[in-house]
């Protein structure tokens, strides 16, 4: 456990020498701000929780933006050490393989974290000071933790890009095709699919599946669907009511979609020459 | 006297190239070993190889009494020490940061690591990025995180290349240091010479297999180099003083006031003897044949063998 912390806390000291979690931290927090200001200005009378628009507004950025900040942070975390050479010297040291991707995996998450929970939670300091209302906080911890459970899917399936490639340039392109793929090409796929379908196949049992394949799309139907009062405002309440996906079922899919691809990043990495 | 390395048959090959052939060494514990040869002779592979970084094709590797791809021999690696040729180091942390990150993985204190890097002469420079560090500072980092711990056994790949002379001196007293306490250390190194009186064993590395092995004065009589002599003659006694030797030395050449003798090992003290009678010579060099040539001599035998 001490080599996971030893290596978890490098990672975070790293990341603060090269000033990654300030600029991830400033980034989220002006488009978080910039967004909660532009999007309530026109909801004064509509009688939606200020909070609750602003946990809608603030998770379609989520979406885009944390996959993309996890796939960077993880792209280069292992094919990166073996390319300089760092890893070289780290893996003659007691420290095993799954060790490694442990300990990256829990720094990053920290990083991912902090960053997130201070960049959002400035605009909802800032709604709850202008309004003085917080109802619906619940909702928003939970719009926060499961942003950080996005990422570190994301973080997840970076870092079994880097422990497969060769070379970081492969990783790299790999990590932008993954973020493309989950967070534009799937949706629209789907939905091209369901035009052309015309409900005859994919009815709403599988559709709920292809959505938990997706964990950009888990996170979505979670967040729009998952909390009444959101779901309310985005016009997502219609939807909510065939979707059979209950929030441990989408939380359960995220889960996996962090487990499943660290466990073969491990695995991949512990049959890797260095 | 337990061997702290023993390597049996052992090969490695990436793809279609043999890294490592069929090599077997025993090595005992707190000797000071030279592994030489060519870049691409296979020195850094069978380091890997030691360390459990890659897996061996064939034969059986024991380092400290366990096979290093094994969850015992991750333990044994408490006790090793290893300095990759080219070391590497995260710029965004200090000297000390570094260090005391690789203590904690060794189960060290972080308190010894200032001390430490004291040791090596960069205690002015702990609190420093390692980005700022030069060349020769890295490398003494790279020393530093090495010896951390008191290891049993060190392997150093090049580990004085990029270092200027005086630092170099400083290492190899840290290296004797440890040789007295028992600590068993392979070196792979190109500047052989500078190793010669520091190293119990040599192994002799081409293309992948050991060409030889063993104690230097052993290699150098396995060699059968000759030994060079170098006169200094007063001036016009040329003829007296390669008569005097007429018949000791296998080949003989002049210029000047100097005249240069080889001769077979054996027939040294002879001519030792015989040179101190004769009052024309006025000084004397003796060159016994360095690492460099012995080296040279096995590598040409096994390029004319093949």
């Amino acid at each position: 456990m001490s080599n996971i912390l030893a290596i978890a806390g490098k990672e975070i000291r790293e990341g603060i020498r090269n000033r990654w979690i300030l600029a991830t931290t400033l980034l989220l927090a002006a488009l978080a701000l910039t967004l909660t200001f532009l999007g309530s200005a026109p909801t004064g009378t509509v009688g939606a929780s200020q909070l609750a628009v602003t946990i809608a507004s603030l998770s379609s950025l989520t979406i885009m933006l944390l996959p993309l900040i996890a796939l960077l942070l993880a792209y280069d975390a292992i094919c990166g050490e073996i390319d300089r050479g760092t890893l070289l010297l780290l893996l003659s040291y007691p420290v095993a393989r799954w060790q490694l991707i442990a300990g990256k995996y829990l720094g990053h998450v920290a990083i991912l974290a902090f960053a997130t929970c201070m960049g959002y939670g400035v605009s909802a300091g800032a709604l709850a000071a202008i309004h003085g209302d917080i109802s619906g906080w619940q909702s928003f911890a939970a719009m926060l933790a499961s942003s950080v459970l996005l990422g570190s899917a994301f973080l997840a399936l970076g870092y079994l890009v880097s422990a497969s490639v060769a070379d970081r340039g492969a990783a790299g392109g790999l990590a932008i095709g993954i973020w493309l793929l989950f967070v534009l090409i799937y949706d629209m796929a789907l939905l091209g699919l369901l035009v052309v379908d015309q409900g005859r196949t994919v009815t709403a049992p599988v559709l709920n599946l292809l959505l938990l394949f997706n964990p950009a799309d888990a996170y979505r139907v979670l967040n729009l669907t998952g909390l009444a009062d959101v779901a309310q405002f985005t016009g997502m309440a219609g939807v909510t009511q065939d979707a059979a996906l209950a929030p441990a079922a989408l939380v359960a899919a995220l889960v996996l979609w962090t487990a499943v691809p660290l466990a073969g990043a491990a695995m991949i990495l512990k049959r890797r020459q260095i | 006297m337990t061997a702290a390395i023993c390597l049996a048959g052992v090969a490695k090959r990436y793809g279609a190239l043999a890294a490592v052939r069929d090599v077997s060494i025993e090595l005992g514990q707190g000797q000071t070993v030279a592994l030489v040869g060519h870049n691409g002779a296979g020195k850094t592979t069978l380091f890997k190889l030691m360390l459990g970084l890659t897996r061996a094709s064939a034969g059986s590797i024991r380092v400290l009494g366990a096979d290093p791809v094994t969850p015992n021999g991750q333990r044994s690696r408490l006790e090793i020490g290893y300095l990759p040729e080219n070391v590497v180091f995260s710029n965004a942390l200090s000297g000390l940061e570094t260090l005391q990150f690789y203590a904690t993985l060794k189960r060290r204190s972080r308190s010894e690591c200032a001390a430490l890097l004291e040791r090596v002469g960069l205690g002015h420079a702990a609190r420093k990025r390692v980005g700022t560090y030069s060349k020769g500072m890295r490398q003494r980092l790279g020393l530093a995180q090495a010896v951390l711990g008191a290891p049993r056994l060190l392997f150093l790949d090049e580990p004085t290349t990029g270092l200027d002379p005086l630092v170099r001196q400083g290492f190899y007293e840290l290296v004797g240091e440890l040789r007295d306490r028992g600590v068993t250390a392979i070196l792979s190194s190109h500047a052989l010479s500078e190793l010669e009186a520091r190293i119990d064993q040599v192994v002799i590395m081409h293309k992948g297999e050991v060409v030889a092995a063993g104690a230097l004065d052993a290699l150098r009589s396995l060699a059968g180099l000759p030994v060079r002599i170098r006169l200094s003659v007063s001036s016009g006694f040329h003829g007296e003083v390669l008569y005097a030797l007429a018949g000791l030395a296998s080949s003989s050449s002049s210029s000047g006031d100097t005249i240069e003798l080889a001769c077979e090992s054996r027939r040294k003290m002879e001519i030792i003897r015989r040179i101190s009678g004769v009052p024309q010579i006025l000084d004397v060099a003796i060159a016994e044949p360095s690492l460099d040539e012995i080296y040279a001599s096995f590598l040409h035998g096994k390029d004319k063998a093949a």
